[in-house]
């Protein structure tokens, strides 16, 4: 295995562990979420020093190796997608917790019929199978796997389009959990928040293993 | 790749077979280079790129066995028709060695032998070409003092830059260059690397390099040979971000080769 090789496999290892930690953070932020977990969620917020931590380590070897390297073809194509799933990873994370934070600072326990008008667990259920797809298709350089993250997005679409209007109503109805309702509605958006960002780790590694640019194509 | 019309065809090789006694190191290339373009020649040693390169001003024609089979041609015209005069063929395509190759002579005069060979006597146009030459080759303003100092006391750098000007003086259209930076130092390469660049404004330039960032850097099309194949041949872009073929991945990657 040649130096470049090897510091490219290794380079693979660690936005895979970074796969891990952020698809344990969204696990965790989940269950502190529906549960009112404080506990959980201060460990989310604790653990997001990691993500960020690793979120310099692989931008700074993938400079190391922009620089000392001068990968081309599908070696440039590999690093230029650590660098940008790199930073999708991390706001993922910030998302992630976000969502712990909004436990912490929440008074009580999230009404569960609220969170049920919002589609809450089913989101984060979309969201954890999307990223779980990428996880697959960067293990195993597959783009078939990938692919299959566009069309698992619009659901998370479809909950966010109708979030506001359902926010109205439950307000009208129960102004008294007005806070509570605009927290669920704003953790709601941070899932497809989420969604999208995984969506936009679906389109390099595409661009990684097929060399296609997919970015603001709708026909993907 | 865009297809090229006769006209904006400088060099091209058509169905072309090289033979070195039994061996063939070229087999059947076909390739049409756009004038005024920098065009770079990579693959592994041994892999027929400098033959290719040399075929263009017939170079290989004094070498043992040499055999060829299909056609050169050069601004329309086949350079292996026996009324061509290799004189003036090499007058049109100018070369460029790996090793600098300055004569052991001042460096005016190094840049003038080409013209006084030529019989041209006239000292004023000599003096002209000479300035122009150096000037062209950018290295006009480090000896333009010093015109009467050996070449051989100038940098490897300034060696080469002056085996440049010595090939620009006979006006070619064509420049072949044959590694012309493989011996030299990361500034002096720079160098050369920014004047191949501005000279592509006048000539075609062909340049074999061993060096992959190099021909990323400065060509606009590349051409990968392996074991006597033209593999692909594409805009340079392209083959250092997608090239079609396995086998141009493989070599460019350091995977093979």
């Amino acid at each position: 295995m040649s130096h470049l090789e090897s510091e490219l496999v290794q380079l693979k290892n660690e936005v895979f562990e970074l796969l891990q930690l952020v698809h344990s953070q969204i696990e965790k932020s989940k269950e502190s979420l529906l549960t009112s977990d404080k506990d959980l969620a201060s460990h989310v917020v604790a653990n997001d020093k990691r993500v960020n931590a690793s979120e310099l380590k692989i931008d700074r070897d993938c400079e190391n190796i922009l620089a000392l390297y001068n990968p081309v073809a599908i070696d440039l194509r590999f690093v230029l997608a650590c660098i940008k799933m790199n930073h999708s990873l991390e706001r993922i994370g910030d998302n992630a917790e976000g969502l712990a934070v909004y436990v912490n600072i929440s008074p009580g326990a999230f009404p569960q019929e609220i969170m049920e008008k919002f589609n809450l667990a089913p989101a984060f259920d979309r969201c954890l199978q999307m990223f779980s797809l990428i996880m697959d298709s960067y293990r195993q350089e597959d783009p078939a796997l990938a692919r299959k993250v566009f069309n698992l997005d619009e659901l998370l679409n479809e909950y966010n389009r109708k979030a506001t209007k359902t926010a109205i109503e439950l307000i009208k109805t129960q102004p008294e959990l007005a806070e509570e309702i605009l927290y669920i509605m704003g953790a709601l958006r941070k899932i497809e928040r989420m969604g999208d960002l995984t969506k936009n780790m679906a389109e390099e590694i595409i661009f990684y293993i097929e060399a296609k640019v997919l970015r603001h194509n709708k026909k993907k | 790749m865009e297809k090229l019309s006769i006209k904006e065809k400088k060099l091209e090789a058509i169905n072309l077979n090289v033979f070195y006694g039994q061996k063939q190191v070229l087999k059947d290339v076909n390739i049409a280079i756009k004038a005024n373009t920098v065009t770079a020649f990579i693959g592994p040693s041994g892999c027929g790129k400098s033959t290719f390169l040399r075929t263009f001003n017939r170079m290989n024609d004094y070498v043992e066995g040499f055999r060829k089979e299909g056609d050169i041609i050069v601004d329309g015209k086949d350079i292996y028709q026996k009324m061509i005069r290799v004189e003036e063929l090499r007058k049109k395509i100018g070369m460029v060695f790996q090793k600098p190759n300055p004569f052991p002579k001042s460096i005016f005069e190094n840049v003038a032998y080409g013209l006084k060979i030529q019989g041209i006597k006239n000292k004023k146009l000599i003096e002209e070409t000479v300035e122009k030459s150096l000037k062209q080759s950018a290295l006009w303003d480090e000896v333009k003092d010093d015109l009467k100092k050996s070449a051989l006391s100038l940098s490897g750098g300034q060696q080469q830059r002056l085996c440049i000007a010595r090939a620009l003086a006979l006006e070619p259209s064509i420049l072949l260059m044959d590694e012309p930076a493989s011996a030299l130092d990361p500034i002096s390469t720079s160098k050369i690397e920014d004047l191949i660049w501005e000279l592509k404004q006048k000539y075609t330039i062909v340049i074999v390099t061993h060096n992959m960032q190099q021909a990323g850097r400065i060509s606009d099309n590349t051409a990968f040979f392996y074991m006597g194949d033209l593999v692909e041949y594409d805009e340079t872009k392209k083959i250092f971000t997608n090239p079609e073929k396995e086998r141009t991945q493989n070599y460019i990657t350091g995977r093979f080769g």
